[in-house]
């Protein structure tokens, strides 16, 4: 297995994108040889991903899997970094379970399916590598390899939804969303520039992370620079993790999205934006971390309960997903913003949880979608009687995203309040609050759409496909035992809290 | 000491061959029916390549002046030319099958254009003012004449009498300029330029006004904002191929002209006179906020590609302006960025080309639903359009990056963060295009009502369905020639966005022989 560390990294990102060209030279007209091949493909990933998170050696910690290979060399010295921390491997593990559920739940996509899975294997491939290098360049490379598929994705396979007095297309959704994080990119792309001129500075141009790291210990990046490259990352990074004010793209590019991307979406590339600001913001300017982490944590709240209340106006159901997604991202970012190791390590299982949970509640909603061509939760109801399969994983995945003790969710938001509350007190508490309006949105909506007396008009609807019940079965057992034996994946994220906290 | 003007003359030999097979395609023309013109094509582009070898197998070990130091045979010169010589080859596949049907007179079009090639090649050699104004002239009489090729077309007519007019006004007041330089400072040789400014008290308000001429001069041949009034026009009206050429290679020629007057004449007294960089990089500054932010209101293809290359002039001269500080990054980064340019707007415009042969429309809405019409040819376009808003797995993307990395460190973080802005601006209107392409439905009369209608049709569609079966008017295959350039031209820009290493290697070698001493 030594030899295989050496270049699974390199696998995890190869593989989407030779899958994602190869699928090109498909044939056209054949949308089913399409996706068993896009199946073919995200196994591979998902097993090699599971080896990477067995792999990593929670008990050595640090960065593994280590491999460098050159690029471009003198003067600005980019190399191929490859290396995995602590907090880099359930993410990629994470991105292994989402990808292979929403290619698996893209069944229905029959027009132009070839591209779509190229667009889709080309996005998983983005997302693996922003996880796994350790060059500036590089996260950045990945990071927009991940935005970029989505506007076509969402343009030419989504939906569009219609308000009564207006109608929100799919075009504007996929537009807003494309150039709400291409203009967070600018911020991260500058705040990278502005790392590398220090580094340039200081005799040893590069855009290593560890060197970086190791250059701001040395003292050779001033507090001035870390006071402002910090919120430039946080911003940039944060437009993906959903920060408020700047979240507004989400619910619209979610429920534009078709039910795989949404999946992806909610599940995966917000996370990036999370992971960006811990890998970048935090570890590679410190000072201007702990200067900012107070705004930060306090947008988080907003975030929280925000979300948290607009979900509870929503009547379609992705919107209420949506904007679920936004609040639970406020954890994220409160946990993030706390510096304390149980808050931080409560953001990182929150991610985890959180992916889980928001792709299962999206692939049940495309389900119900699919056969019900609507998602109003006024109109639909009794939803149970036909689709029994389909209520209660959406039920499970509900409650976790409340917080129910048993499931993924309640560990991850009591750490992340743990934290907070040794922290930020007052905030801490309307974190809390927040995660009671969560309550009453989320069972509201059961109540409401899926359990009670049903209209006969729903009478025809058909449960869920044995591909759609697999995929939703996969998850909840996810959901379950990360809620009972969240360890595996404690003990590894905790050692990469500890080195992402050691500058601190 | 007596100046021996045929020392080394043979170093000249592929300009000589060039030349003389410019006249070959001239007068072949004359005897071939109007039938076998296609044949001058091929001509052409066996020249070219000829031309290529030749000037490969005579590069000399290190710079060799000629005509006691008016030109220079070196690295970087040797780059351009073979640069060049491969647009030119580009260009020629671009236009066989355009100019079957829009050109009156075929055969004088390559001669032409081996002509522009041959001025290009002077410019990127050039190491005297005069002598680098009579290679530009060249090149720019060339263009003159090409722009206004499509003979039956007013629009094209127009552009031509455009373009001249504006470009022998920017050739008098770039003139002026090289006159009171040398007014100034007594020499027109780029080295003695240096010498006399390192020399305390030789910056005087006659050389700021010859050396802003010269450089309003050469603002127009690149058309930066506000010398770029004429481009649009010229772009819109010109045959495409040469619109083509004019984003290509009058621009890379020019700054390969602008590079080296700058590192020979300019950068090396950069300790004593510094003043220009703030004005190269305020100049950069507009040129790549206005081109991207008018290019938002175009409608016609070849105008929204003008404001998009003089956005790209604007990203490249930010370059220019920080050769004075870490010369060798700076000056890498800017060939780089020329290259991954050329290429990727060879793609983009042979994709519109083989688009333009088969439907004879120019306008973004025409292309409404061409994925589902010549996917291959949608792909070409798209991929070419993400690489020039610099996305990756794409060239643009890695060029933008260590083009941007360079101004930054060259103490301009501002321009590059102005940059990146530009860039954002430039999405926009290339997802435009996309959407066009991808999402739109061709405007078909029957189906137009159904598709920008009712909104309870928006509120069921899921990407499939309903529209499946909506038929699309087929478009003819493009010509296998296009087919070729286009699938070349993807390949390189996916090459040099994942590997371009080779590339800076040889570029490294090209920019080193320009590296000014002191």
């Amino acid at each position: 297995m030594g030899n295989f560390d050496q270049v699974s990294l390199l696998l995890l990102v190869l593989v989407p994108l030779a899958g994602a060209a190869l699928a090109m030279f498909l044939p056209k007209d054949r949308p089913r040889d399409a996706w068993q091949f896009a199946i073919f493909v995200a196994v591979v990933c998902f097993v090699l991903s599971v080896i990477v998170f067995l792999r990593y050696d929670y008990g050595a910690g640090g960065v593994q899997m280590v491999r460098a290979y050159d690029w471009i060399g003198h003067p600005v010295n980019i190399t191929l970094h490859f290396g995995l921390n602590g907090i880099g491997a359930p993410l990629v593990l994470l991105n292994g379970i989402v990808l292979l559920g929403a290619v698996l739940i893209s069944q229905t996509i029959t027009r132009r399916t070839r591209d779509f899975f190229v667009l889709l294997l080309a996005l998983g491939a983005g997302v693996f590598g922003v996880f796994v290098v350790r060059d500036l360049f590089f996260l950045f490379f990945f990071y927009e390899l991940a935005v970029l598929p989505m506007y076509l994705l969402i343009g030419v396979w989504g939906s569009s939804t219609d308000f009564g007095s207006f109608l929100r297309t799919k075009e504007y959704g996929a537009m807003k969303l494309m150039l709400m994080l291409v203009a967070g990119s600018i911020l991260i792309w500058v705040g990278i520039l502005a790392l590398y001129v220090a580094s340039s500075q200081a005799g040893d141009p590069t855009f290593n992370i560890d060197k970086l790291a190791a250059l701001q210990q040395s003292g050779a990046v001033s507090r001035l620079t870390q006071m402002w490259v910090f919120p430039f990352f946080a911003l940039g990074f944060g437009v993906l993790a959903g920060l408020w004010p700047f979240h507004t793209w989400s619910p619209d590019g979610h429920v534009a999205a078709p039910t795989g991307v949404s999946m992806l979406h909610a599940g995966v590339l917000m996370k990036l934006g999370a992971f960006g600001i811990i890998q970048v913001g935090m570890i590679l300017a410190p000072q201007g971390a702990e200067v900012w982490m107070p705004v930060l944590i306090g947008l988080g709240t907003v975030n929280v309960i925000y979300g948290a209340i607009s979900a509870l106006s929503q009547n379609d159901l992705k919107y209420v997903i949506g904007y679920s997604s936004v609040s639970h991202m406020g954890y994220v970012l409160m946990g993030i913003a706390t510096l304390h190791p149980v808050g931080l390590a409560g953001a990182v299982l929150q991610m985890f949880s959180h992916g889980i949970m928001t792709a299962l509640m999206f692939a049940m909603v495309g389900a119900i979608y699919e056969r019900a061509h609507i998602r109003d939760s006024m109109i639909l109801n009794g939803l149970i009687k036909r689709m029994g399969t389909t209520t209660f994983f959406f039920a499970i995945a509900g409650l976790a995203s409340l917080g129910l003790p048993g499931l993924s969710g309640f560990i991850a938001e009591f750490m992340v309040f743990t934290g907070a509350f040794r922290t930020y007190l007052p905030l801490a508490v309307l974190g809390v609050i927040g995660a009671a309006i969560t309550a009453v949105y989320i069972l509201r909506l059961l109540a409401r759409s899926f359990f009670g007396e049903g209209d006969p008009q729903w009478d025809h609807l058909t449960d869920a496909s044995p591909v759609e019940k697999g995929v939703g079965a996969a998850f909840v057992l996810i959901l379950i035992a990360v809620g009972v034996w969240p360890a595996p994946l404690l003990r590894v994220i905790n050692t990469g809290v500890e080195s992402a906290l050691a500058a601190f | 000491m007596p100046i021996d003007y045929t020392a080394n003359l043979h170093l000249l030999t592929p300009e000589f061959v060039l030349t003389a097979l410019a006249f070959l395609v001239f007068t072949v023309d004359l005897f071939l029916p109007e039938s076998r013109k296609e044949w001058l094509a091929g001509l052409s582009v066996v020249s070219l390549v000829a031309v290529m070898v030749v000037a490969i197998l005579m590069r000399p070990s290190g710079s060799v002046e000629l005509y006691g130091g008016l030109i220079v045979v070196d690295s970087f010169g040797l780059f351009f030319k073979i640069f060049f010589l491969a647009i030119g080859v580009g260009i020629i596949a671009l236009s066989v099958e355009y100019g079957r049907d829009r050109f009156e007179y075929r055969g004088e079009f390559y001669g032409l254009l081996l002509f522009s090639i041959l001025g290009m090649n002077l410019m990127a050699m050039s190491r005297e003012l005069l002598t680098a104004y009579i290679a530009l002239e060249l090149l720019s009489f060339s263009l003159y004449v090409m722009v206004a090729y499509g003979l039956r077309e007013a629009r094209s007519n127009e552009a031509g009498i455009k373009y001249i007019i504006i470009g022998a006004l920017s050739s008098a007041i770039m003139l002026y300029g090289l006159s009171n330089i040398y007014a100034a400072l007594g020499t027109t040789f780029f080295a003695g330029i240096a010498e006399e400014l390192m020399l305390p008290g030789t910056v005087s308000p006659v050389l700021w006004v010859g050396v802003a001429l010269l450089v309003v001069g050469l603002g127009f041949k690149l058309s930066a904002v506000p010398f770029h009034m004429w481009a649009p026009d010229a772009y819109e009206g010109a045959p495409l191929p040469v619109t083509a050429y004019l984003a290509i290679g009058s621009k890379a020629a020019a700054f390969a002209l602008t590079l080296r007057l700058f590192a020979e004449a300019i950068v090396p007294a950069v300790d004593r006179w510094d003043e220009w960089q703030l004005v190269i990089a305020v100049l950069a500054a507009i040129t790549m906020l206005l081109g991207n932010l008018v290019a938002l209101a175009q409608r016609n293809l070849k105008r929204l590609m003008a404001y998009s290359s003089i956005g790209h002039v604007g990203y490249a001269l930010s370059g220019v302006a920080v050769l004075g500080s870490d010369f060798a990054l700076a000056a890498k980064s800017v060939v780089f960025y020329l290259v991954v340019y050329a290429v990727t707007n060879l793609v983009v415009f042979a994709g519109v080309t083989a688009y333009y042969n088969r439907t004879g429309q120019d306008n973004i809405a025409d292309l409404a639903g061409l994925a589902d019409r010549q996917p291959f040819v949608a792909a070409t376009i798209a991929i070419g359009l993400f690489s020039l808003a610099g996305l990756p797995i794409f060239a643009g993307f890695t060029a933008k990056f260590y083009l941007f990395a360079a101004v930054a460190d060259g103490g301009f973080l501002w321009l590059a963060g102005v940059a990146i802005f530009a860039s954002l601006i430039s999405l926009y209107y290339y997802l435009q295009v996309l959407r066009q392409m991808y999402i739109e439905r061709p405007a078909n009369p029957d189906h137009a009502a159904d598709e920008h209608g009712s909104p309870e049709d928006h509120g069921e569609v899921h990407g499939h369905g309903d529209h499946e079966e909506a038929p699309v008017a087929p478009m003819p295959r493009p010509s296998l020639l296009l087919t070729a350039t286009m699938g070349a031209g993807l390949l390189v820009v996916v090459w040099l966005g994942i590997y371009p290493a080779p590339l800076l290697g040889l570029i490294d070698a090209a920019s080193a022989a320009i590296v000014p001493l002191g």
